[in-house]
């Protein structure tokens, strides 16, 4: 007996697990693209004692630790909500995904929070290079966890490594679903993305302070356009080598969002080249290719979202270009939309079975196309605010050359509001990702060597025992509790950001910082 | 008996009896936030108690889960969809507690500080609880059916058992906290601490001690008696050393009350993970709710490098931070500024 609403839970599910993944990957990328430039302050300070970089790590560590506790916050409900909203797909699917999953949490998340502990609490506690490698296990197991969590995702994109017994995918080879060559483009792809976060957050915020120091009228500039610095004695932390802090942050910052901008193009090409045979009609829709030798296109109006393509037109063309995207090849078509709904109908049905967990849904039709306007949109988008971020790094690399930033208020709000493109690139990236995959949860693996059978529908997937009236409330719950946590963590990113290097190190202003003179543990030790 | 699926039943019973063992005093530390804690010192005495390590004590939870989807992929489909309800209000309360934990001190107002006790207090409380519904169901039973979905509605699961099962993981939760700070903190917490476990001890295990025996009772076996025996012991032994004030072995007593009963539940419910209480037929069990070989084979070499492994850097991390905290040595709150000129 199952309890039937009238209202389809499948929508609302989804909406959910659009909401909650695509808020965690907020916090993420900035854990991921901070945590290593942190690292990288305090292995600098180690190497040189320079106090700029002491003051640098404990400033940027403030800020990524008020960020790291959202994301710990909001990946709890990554983790269960397999079990919650999608049972089917937990039962489908449990023998290949819990694996990575339970591997992140094993060998990432504990070296993770554990490490992190010991560096927060460890200042002054732990020998100096004990303290340091704290951090950079920590950051280490970041990346390890995004490793395991992309191999798990990537399987839903590429099935590998299994076999079909009963109708379910059964593990055989660990290796091939670690080693999924989708895993390993898009791991270094989302690492790179996440380094442009990091990067252009550094860059925005050394801006605003270069900024503010030369509105206070600290900094200066002489005739020849060249740096004066000055301090300003009343206000905590506004000494010379405050400057320094400033200008320093903004380089690494701008040339980590330019590397990371060119590993995002190396790494997405590959992508692509993998997506045009894995998921042929994700390319397709990306591209809003309706007929096969659509060329590459800059902008394409019409109704993007039509399912028959009729009103798609694409305005600017690049001839080539499309093919080469996918193939290498100037000269080879990719196959459009039109040409690959047959196929996949005449593969995988045209309707879902009659079954009855399936609700209200047994025996509808699938539509293999999916929602082309955020396909073609999420792509370009994602490309667009990557760009933009690179370029801004470029020209904020040459407006500071000469040691300090130009005075007018728009450039610092635009430099400040630049730390916002690559997280939407990131959103959009994802977004493009996932929804592309529709109408699969799992995405057949028509590539040589395959496994026949193995896919499972988005609308099978979700938990047939679960009313609409649950994941509503559900959905409502954590949308109000994230929106409500977003507004904390930001009023705090705000409020530490304008303290600057004072409001991470309070000591600071009261008495000269020597790094090299034994710290008062018990003062030190306390982060609450 | 299947060897692999009976392996990973013990391996996912140790990690639920890690977690209660570590965040069971995180959740309580939460509460007594609200209950005993007299003024702001006291709260971030407790809070700092428990600052550098409770985030690596969550992860037993998050590993707990993560082992259950790949080892029972059919027990964690089925528990956490049928405990929906339940399960959401958990993360909730474990979003809250987090988030209160590293904010409240970001900021110096009372109203700040205050708002975030409240959403570290109730959050503990009301994970805790949950936590509590979910494992004592997972031992009596669910409303599941042949396909391993839950009937009756989002509230199908609610019965007497599930409020005892809230009311035994709260009370031990309380219990092992107090026990916890009497033994990391000095000063007036560590005394006032002291003496809630003494005076509550007795009460507050009432119920686990009710879900340890009414377990027995239903499933039992002969050779878990010992286990409660054990359980029952360690508790006596327990409150009796913490009257003495022998604040270290009254903790060691309380570990191995939660080792002993935990383990005489789990042994009792074996080879059950999830009964229906509709149907016997529909129970999950070991092996129908149990991943391939090859899986579980993978997963028994991950967890025989990782769990040690685990154990060596989270042990460590209490060696370093074994200095009591003291009330004393807190220091004082310095109010963020913005850089800017005064003008
Ligand atoms: C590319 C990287 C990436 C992706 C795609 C995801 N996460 Fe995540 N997750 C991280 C990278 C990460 C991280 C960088 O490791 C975090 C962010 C902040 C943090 O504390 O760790 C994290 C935290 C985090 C936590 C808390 C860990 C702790 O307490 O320390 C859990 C349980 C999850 N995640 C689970 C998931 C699940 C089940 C996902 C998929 C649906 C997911 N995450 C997507
Ligand atoms: C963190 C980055 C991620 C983002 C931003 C993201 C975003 C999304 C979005 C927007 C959807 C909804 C698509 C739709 O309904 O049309 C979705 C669906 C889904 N994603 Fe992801 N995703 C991410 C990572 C992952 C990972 C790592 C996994 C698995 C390990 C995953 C598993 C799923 C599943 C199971 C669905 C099914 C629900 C659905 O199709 O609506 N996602 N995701
Ligand atoms: C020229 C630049 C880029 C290209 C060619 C490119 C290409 C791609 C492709 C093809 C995918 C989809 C992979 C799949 O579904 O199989 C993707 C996903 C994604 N992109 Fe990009 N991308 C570029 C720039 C960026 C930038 C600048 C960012 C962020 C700063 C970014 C972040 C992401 C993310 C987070 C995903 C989803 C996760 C993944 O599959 O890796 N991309 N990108």
């Amino acid at each position: 007996m199952h309890f039937t609403t009238e209202l389809d839970p499948l929508l609302i599910a989804r909406w959910q697990f659009g909401i909650v993944t695509v808020y965690h990957f907020w916090m993420v990328p900035l854990t991921i693209g901070l945590g290593p430039l942190v690292a990288l302050m305090q292995t600098l300070w180690m190497r040189t004692g320079n106090d700029r970089y002491y003051r640098m790590t404990k400033f940027w560590g403030k800020i990524y630790l008020i960020n790291f506790i959202m994301g710990v916050a909001t990946g709890l409900v990554q983790e269960f909500q397999f079990g919650l909203a999608w049972s089917e797909y937990s039962r489908f699917v449990g023998d290949v995904f819990g694996a990575p999953l339970a591997m992140e949490a094993l060998l990432a998340f504990f070296v993770e929070s554990t490490f992190l502990g010991l560096w927060i609490f460890g200042w002054g506690k732990l020998p100096r290079r004990i303290h340091l490698a704290c951090l950079w296990l920590a950051v280490a197991g970041s990346v390890v966890s995004a490793y395991f969590i992309i191999a798990a995702n990537s399987w839903m994109q590429h099935p590998v490594g299994v076999t079909l017994v009963h109708g379910r995918p059964v593990m055989n080879d660990i290796g091939a679903i670690l080693g999924n060559n989708t895993a390993v483009a898009a791991f270094t792809h989302t690492i790179f993305g996440a380094l442009a976060v990091g990067g252009a957050m550094l860059l925005g915020v050394g801006w605003y302070h270069l900024w503010q120091r030369r509105r206070d009228g600290i900094d200066t500039v002489g005739p020849d356009q060249r740096v004066i610095v000055g301090e300003a004695p009343d206000v905590p932390g506004r000494d010379k080598s405050d400057h320094r802090v400033w200008l320093t942050s903004l380089r690494i910052g701008a040339v980590t969002a330019i590397i990371a901008f060119a590993g995002v193009t190396i790494t997405g090409d590959a992508q692509a080249r993998l997506m045009f045979v894995q998921q042929p009609m994700k390319m397709a829709s990306a591209e809003a290719a309706c007929h096969t030798g659509t060329s590459f296109s800059l902008l394409a109006f019409g109704d993007i979202g039509s399912k028959d393509c009729a009103g798609v037109v694409n305005v600017i063309e690049v001839p080539g270009v499309l093919g080469f995207l996918a193939n290498g090849d100037f000269n080879e078509p990719v196959k459009g939309v039109n040409e690959l709904v047959p196929s996949y109908q005449q593969k995988y049905g045209t309707h879902l079975p009659d079954d009855a967990k399936l609700g209200d849904r047994a025996g509808s039709k699938i539509n293999y196309v999916p929602v082309m306007a955020v396909t073609y949109w999420g792509f370009r988008l994602m490309i667009l605010f990557g760009a933009l971020a690179a370029f801004a790094s470029v020209v904020a690399l040459w407006l500071t050359r000469k040691g300090t930033v130009p005075q007018p208020r728009w450039l610092m709000w635009l430099a400040v509001s630049g730390i916002f493109a690559p997280f939407a690139a990131n959103s959009a990236g994802w977004i493009f990702t996932e929804m592309g995959r529709q109408p699969f949860v799992v995405a057949p693996n028509p590539t040589p060597g395959g496994v026949d059978g193995v896919f499972m529908f988005t609308a099978a997937a979700v938990s047939p025992g679960v009313t609409f009236g649950e994941i509503a409330f559900s959905l409502v719950s954590f949308t109000i509790v994230y929106a409500v946590l977003m507004v904390f963590e930001v009023r705090l990113l705000v409020k530490y950001i304008r303290g600057g290097v004072a409001a991470a190190i309070p000591e600071l202003g009261e008495k000269p910082k020597d790094p090299d003179a034994p710290a008062d543990d018990d003062v030190l030790a306390f982060a609450y | 008996m299947d060897f692999l699926p009976t392996l990973w039943f013990v391996i996912i019973a140790v990690l639920w009896i890690g977690y209660l063992f570590l965040e069971g005093f995180d959740l309580g530390v939460g509460m007594h936030m609200l209950l005993s804690a007299r003024n702001d010192n006291d709260r971030r005495v407790m809070l700092n108690s428990i600052g550098p390590v409770w985030d690596g004590n969550e992860v037993w939870l998050i590993t707990a889960g993560g082992a259950t989807f790949a080892a029972f992929p059919f027990w964690y489909a089925s528990l956490f969809s049928t405990l929906y309800v339940p399960l959401v209000f958990v993360l909730l309360g474990l979003i809250f507690r987090a988030v209160a934990i590293e904010y409240r001190g970001k900021g110096h107002t009372t109203r700040w500080t205050h708002g975030w006790d409240l959403a570290l207090g109730l959050g503990s409380f009301v994970s805790a609880f949950g936590v509590g519904v979910m494992l004592v169901l997972t031992t009596t039973g669910l409303p599941i059916d042949s396909n391993g979905d839950g009937v009756g509605g989002p509230f199908g699961w609610l019965n007497g058992w599930a409020v005892l099962g809230g009311l035994a993981v709260v009370g031990f939760c309380l219990v092992h906290a107090a026990v916890f700070l009497a033994l990391k903190t000095d000063g007036d917490v560590r005394v006032r601490s002291r003496r809630f476990a003494v005076r509550w001890m007795p009460a507050l295990l009432i119920p686990i001690a009710l879900w340890v025996l009414a377990v027995q009772f239903m499933n039992g076996k002969a050779y878990t008696w010992i286990l409660v025996a054990a359980a029952v012991v360690a508790a006596v032994i327990a409150w009796r050393w913490a009257r003495r004030g022998s604040e270290g072995r009254a903790f060691a007593g309380m570990a191995a009350f939660l080792v002993f009963g935990a383990a005489s539940i789990f042994a009792n419910v074996f080879p059950n993970v999830l009964p229906s209480t509709v149907s016997a037929a529909y129970d999950l069990t070991v092996s129908n709710a149990a991943s391939s070989a090859y899986t579980l084979g993978v997963m028994s070499v991950v967890a025989a490098f990782g769990v040690p492994l685990v154990l060596v850097y989270q042990g460590w991390t209490y060696w370093v931070f074994r200095k009591r905290v003291a009330g004393t040595s807190i220091p004082e709150v310095k109010p963020v500024r913005a850089a800017v000129k005064p003008r």
